[in-house]
């Protein structure tokens, strides 16, 4: 790795992501060049969406009888972090599909992981996940949506918001009041009552198709149901969003690891009164404080991985510490980057404009800025307090 | 540090909540700190620490109510391991 953290890319871009440097040539190769237009258009076509499960990037977690590769969590959060670099809204969108593919590995029966997983992990199947109301985002006791089970299954009804990929999944993931709980349920998206209302045109991750997914009188069966019903069922969305907030860690990081390239390699060229950028004193200052951020961010995101591996519980806390570092970080150095640049930053197409966009959503996407700090404080003052 | 399964379930969660005054027959429930991420914290803690995978019909709040109870699943779900 070079001081901006650069891995060199394998030539080809093409076979199988196995961990940083494919995934950094795929990325270089299929989407950066890509990606603004992506922005611009606000979709991610379907082209793409074909070469990553070429790739075996969905869902390669996954046991290999299952259409993974057994992949190890750390490996995934540096795949991810290289997605990121390139386009947060693909990556939001596998963040997503990760949400889904690992929660039916993790809490499905047999049955129900024989019906799923190998769909998911070849990518023939997409999934979403869905949480948020119109009335109920941070506060997710507070979801009104309701499961009521019946003699021959579950009735669902209610409506989720802001859905990442929702106009393109084949199968949500939807949170729903219980009589008892919050439970899981996989819901596939051609079933009667189930309606997707786009939502384009939002000020980050333009690309992500988010939607708004309603569900009037939707019959299931017993089986759609995800992992125990019960004072356990809280633990499906526990683990659920734990998952996604590393996913959107790891994603923040390759935003300011693309914010630190791009401004290293403007500042080196862009002139003021004769002297290139990079040889002022201020905005050397910025390019350290992203050198720096960025390689305390990879350390978070790698010890939460690495937490993942060893099934220690600790990896919760330490994923939340590395998503509340990485994502503000993110946006702190999108502004800088946007600095640097000067108009060029904030013309049409610029990458930056877009990083800045980007990383303004992940401070509010898979527990807010806020929800973070109240979690971690939460935390110092349980373990301090005696 | 305890060695006994109950013992070091305990020791768990009395770091995670050090105010907290529970022992083993105590309603961790009835104290009203569990949350979902602690009984997901509870939940690995308890696999990786004894080797074993808690299915589904185990998820039951009355094998998590206490220490005792605790101790109880990882018996029965790991019966080679000296429980006391
Ligand atoms: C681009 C994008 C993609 C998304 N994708 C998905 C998805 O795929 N699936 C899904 O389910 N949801 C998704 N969301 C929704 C996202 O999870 C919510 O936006 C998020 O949880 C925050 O909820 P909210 O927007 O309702 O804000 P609110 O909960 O209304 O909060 C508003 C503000 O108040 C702050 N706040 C809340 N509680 C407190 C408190 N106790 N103390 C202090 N401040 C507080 C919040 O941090 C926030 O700044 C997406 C959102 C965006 C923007």
């Amino acid at each position: 790795m070079t001081l901006t953290g650069t891995v060199p890319a394998t030539a080809a871009g093409t076979g199988p992501v196995t961990d940083r440097r494919s995934a950094r040539a795929f990325v270089d190769t299929h989407v950066v060049p890509y990606a603004d237009a992506y922005d611009r258009s606000g979709r991610v076509p379907e082209e793409l969406l074909r070469r990553v499960a070429e790739a075996g990037l969905w869902a390669p977690f996954l046991p290999p009888d299952s259409g993974g590769a057994g992949m190890d969590m750390v490996t995934l959060g540096e795949i991810h972090e290289e997605v990121g670099r390139g386009c947060s809204s693909l990556r939001s969108l596998l963040t997503v599909h990760t949400m889904v593919s690992w929660t039916v590995q993790r809490w499905g029966t047999p049955e129900q992981r024989e019906r799923w997983t190998a769909a998911l992990g070849r990518g023939d199947t997409l999934g979403a996940f869905c949480l948020s109301e119109p009335g109920a985002g941070s506060d997710a006791a507070g979801i009104t949506t309701t499961a009521t089970p019946t003699g021959a299954g579950w009735v669902i009804n209610g409506v989720k918001k802001w859905t990442t990929g929702g106009q393109r999944a084949d199968v949500f993931l939807v949170f729903a009041r219980t009589p008892t709980s919050i439970g899981a349920f996989l819901v596939p998206k051609d079933t009667p009552g189930v309606e997707v209302l786009p939502i384009d045109d939002m000020l980050g991750t333009r690309a992500s198709m988010l939607a708004e997914i309603s569900f009037t009188d939707v019959a299931l069966g017993p089986d759609a149901l995800l992992g125990p019903s019960g004072f356990t069922a809280g633990m499906v969305l526990t683990g659920t969003l734990d998952l996604g907030r590393y996913s959107v860690a790891a994603g923040s990081l390759g935003i300011l690891q693309a914010c630190l390239e791009a401004s290293a390699s403007y500042a080196a060229r862009r002139e003021v009164g004769g002297r290139p950028l990079a040889e002022l004193p201020l905005i050397q200052a910025k390019l350290s404080d992203m050198v720096t951020d960025a390689r305390a961010a990879r350390l978070l995101v790698a010890q939460a991985g690495r937490l993942k591996d060893a099934g220690e519980s600790a990896t919760i806390m330490a994923t939340w510490v590395a998503k509340y570092f990485a994502s503000t970080a993110a946006a702190r150095h999108a502004s800088e980057a946007v600095q640097i640049h000067g108009a060029n930053g904030c013309a049409p197409g610029s990458p930056v404009a877009r990083f800045y966009r980007d990383a303004k959503v992940m401070e509010i996407i898979e527990g807010s800025n806020e929800v973070q700090r109240i979690t971690i404080a939460g935390q110092a003052e349980r373990e301090t307090t005696r | 540090m305890s060695t006994t399964a109950k013992g070091q379930i305990l020791d768990f969660i009395r770091g995670r909540y050090p105010q907290a005054e529970i022992d083993e027959s105590q309603d961790i429930f009835a104290l009203g700190f569990v949350n979902s991420l602690f009984a997901m914290e509870l939940v690995m803690f308890v696999e990786k620490t004894f080797e074993v995978t808690i299915p589904n019909e185990e998820l039951r709040i009355d094998n998590f109510r206490t220490a005792d109870a605790m101790s109880g699943l990882v018996s029965r779900l790991a019966p080679d391991l000296a429980v006391a």
